[in-house]
């Protein structure tokens, strides 16, 4: 399993322990913390706290309030503090609680972070890491749920990333920090303790039952701008990240369809070859993500794959999407694409 | 301050106010730990002196712009309990038919804004509205519920000097809680009273102690008297204190203040001390006041029947709302 997902990346050495996806993103930041003493990690409640997901716990008491601190509420400045922290330098590691917070700091990503580098021809660069928790299933309605991808994914100069599993989370965020552009680290909290399949009456599954919760204690990479093949198959191409990934291994499942399902992982810069390898071999596509439909990043996928794969499709490319509201708080579950909108979503693209 | 100043009948709606958001909120914790509501729930217990005093100080047509911890405000400018709890329960008959929320309950019918999920999302708001009441040339004032932790924000400071830029009519009242989620002030804050930060836009700010309803009605008179004068914007930072956990009662069980300061603002109680000093001085007896509380606590166990009992919304309103016409 390890090997396999780390493909491309450096190999995983020694022992592997069982993490969440919470634990996992802590040992990411405590390995290159150890590693490297220009990183730096930050945001509200996370220093002394340890995060409101614990994504932080413990980095203060092991690395000390100069390198583990809490901010003032302030998006912009955390953002922008980072960015001046990594033109300066350092290797700064910020948290946004939600990304339904980010806003403010959006300017800042959009204006400084992803053109220093442009506007500098190359003298400057701004290595910031900003991790942002995404994505609905925990009632948090319009202010806590959101899915920003392809806000950060329409902007030149950025990478986003997203992982969907414990393995993923550590190895995508360090080679996030040593990357040498800003990267956007979109974590699906849906997802933090365990695979949730997007029925939302089962109980919680956790990361220890599932064998992506086996992450390697020390450090590797999983590389940016690699997709990951999550199911391999014949009949259908479904590209997906996050969460979805999931919901449509459960889809696919239901459906008993020979669906091939790519963990894109990294949305910008996106894995066009593995993408455009398996819908040659399936001649059909489903666009799975759980943000809004319009100008989703699926738009952008559909956009991909009709231009590369044209001649070999058999089926329209189909997208099965949030729909174009704010997030409804009760609502949830109407609103998340679950697997049945998922496996109503196969049906048609298998159709024709 | 002397107890003697308000008229009885004030005192009464103070009490009033101030016992309905307690038992109001008692009541969503409950709920709220036994599973029956989900999502988020940021509790406004031990504050309610702040919200009351300045809303009896208000007149009905002044506006109210509030935060995460909004259900204070809202019940303290009139609001249905039981749209409140259906809404906290995300059901059909709530404010927002079930779909805001906690942290988005509104009533424009009281001119309560809306709480708002984003920190420091309500004050430009507020000052947006006083703007819209200078223009109209009318008198109303709009109001802006804020907590220490939000000062932080960009938001909070552009709306700051764009209202005593345009010297508009807006009173900003800060809720220092000394706790912004789980970090104290002092570790985010190089100052020590919020209200600093109104010289620096030429307001006048006065420090109350918010856990008394009195002095904080006495506050918001002269606030609100300036601003429809003409006067433009102050400030008013109420020292006070959140009894449970930022949100939830206690959720996270985590450890990010101790006990005994828990217990050492609790002596200071809004509701415990108003009721003390108001039967000591023969203003209202202990038995009125006991009727006051039988009364709130029916109509608060009738808004938790009344939640209970309404209907999840219905699918087919899912995207209602998102536009004026459905596209
Ligand atoms: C823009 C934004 N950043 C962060 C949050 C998360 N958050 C919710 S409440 C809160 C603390 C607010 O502190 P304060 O303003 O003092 O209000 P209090 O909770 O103490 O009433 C934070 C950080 C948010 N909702 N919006
Ligand atoms: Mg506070």
């Amino acid at each position: 399993m390890s090997a396999e997902t780390a493909a491309g990346g450096t190999p995983a050495p020694g022992t592997t322990v069982s993490m969440t996806m919470i634990e996992a993103i802590r040992s990411a930041h405590h390995v290159m913390m150890e590693r490297d003493e220009r990183v730096v990690a930050f945001g509200e409640d996370a220093g002394a706290f340890g995060g409101v997901f614990r994504c932080t716990e413990g980095l203060q008491e092991r690395f000390g309030e100069a390198r583990c601190f809490d901010t003032p509420i302030s998006e912009l400045g955390i953002v922008a503090t980072a960015i001046g922290m990594a033109v300066n330098g350092l290797r700064p590691v910020a948290e946004i609680q939600f990304a339904d917070y980010v806003y403010p700091g959006y300017d800042q990503i959009v204006s400084e972070a992803a053109r220093m580098r442009f506007r500098s021809a190359g003298d400057f660069t701004s290595p910031i890491v900003v991790r942002m928790p995404v994505g609905g299933g925990i009632y948090g309605g319009n202010t806590h749920s959101q899915s920003p991808e392809a806000l950060f994914t329409h902007v030149a100069g950025l990478i986003t990333m997203i992982p969907s599993n414990p393995y993923d989370a550590k190895g995508m965020l360090i080679s996030a920090i040593e990357c040498n552009d800003p990267v956007i680290f979109l974590e699906p909290k849906r997802v933090y303790n365990g695979p949730f399949d997007g029925d939302h009456d089962k109980p919680l599954v956790p990361w220890s039952k599932d064998p992506r919760g086996d992450v390697p204690e020390g450090h590797y990479t999983v590389p940016i701008g690699k997709a990951a093949v999550a199911r391999p198959g014949n009949d259908v191409t479904i590209l997906t990240y996050g969460t979805m990934v999931h919901v449509a291994m459960n889809a696919a499942e239901q459906a008993q369809v020979d669906a091939e399902i790519l963990d894109l992982r990294t949305l910008l810069p996106l894995d066009l070859e593995a993408i455009v390898a398996s819908v040659e071999k399936t001649g059909r596509c489903l666009v799975v993500h759980e943000a809004t439909r319009t100008s989703g990043f699926g738009a952008e996928l559909s956009a991909q794959v009709q231009e590369e794969c044209f001649y070999s499709l058999e089926a329209p490319i189909v997208r099965v999407a949030g729909w174009d509201t704010p997030y409804p708080y009760s609502q949830e579950w109407e609103y998340f694409p679950g697997p049945n909108r998922v496996l109503a979503g196969l049906r048609r693209v298998m159709e024709d | 301050m002397s107890i003697l100043e308000p008229s009885v009948e004030v005192l009464k709606d103070l009490h009033h106010r101030m016992l309905r958001i307690r038992l109001f909120e008692e009541a969503a914790g409950k709920l709220f730990e036994g599973n029956k509501m989900p999502g988020f729930l940021h509790l406004y217990v031990g504050q309610e002196a702040v919200a009351s005093g300045v809303c009896v100080a208000m007149r009905e047509d002044d506006q109210v712009s509030s935060t995460h911890r909004g259900h204070g405000h809202l019940v303290a400018k009139g609001g249905n309990l039981n749209q409140m709890m259906a809404e906290l329960m995300g059901k059909a008959d709530g404010y927002c038919n079930g779909k805001g929320g906690s942290m988005h309950i509104c009533d424009l019918d009281l001119n309560m804004l809306g709480a708002n999920g984003i920190v420091g999302g309500g004050a430009p708001i507020a000052v947006g509205a006083g703007f819209a009441n200078k223009y109209r040339g009318n008198d109303t004032v709009s109001v802006v519920f804020f907590g220490d932790g939000s000062t932080n924000i960009g938001a909070f400071h552009e709306a700051a000097a764009m209202a005593s830029a345009l010297k508009l009519p807006v009173l900003f009242v800060c809720e220092n809680n000394e706790y912004g989620e789980y970090t104290p002030r002092h570790k985010v804050m190089a100052i020590t009273d919020v209200v600093d930060r109104a010289a620096g836009y030429g307001m006048p700010g006065v420090i109350v102690d918010g856990m008394d309803a009195i002095a904080v009605h006495e506050a918001a008179l002269e606030g609100l008297a300036r601003a429809r004068a003409g006067e433009g914007p102050s400030f008013i930072e109420a020292k006070t204190y959140r009894y449970y956990n930022h949100h939830g009662v206690q959720t996270l069980g985590m450890k990010y203040r101790t006990d005994e300061e828990v217990e050492e603002w609790k002596k200071k109680d809004c509701i415990e001390g108003f009721e003390k000093r108001v039967t000591e001085a023969g203003l209202i007896s202990a038995d009125e006041l006991a009727a006051v509380r039988a009364e709130v606590q029916a109509e608060v166990d009738a808004a938790v029947e009344f939640g209970e009992n309404s209907p999840y919304p219905d699918p087919s309103t899912l995207l209602t709302d998102v536009y004026t016409e459905m596209v």
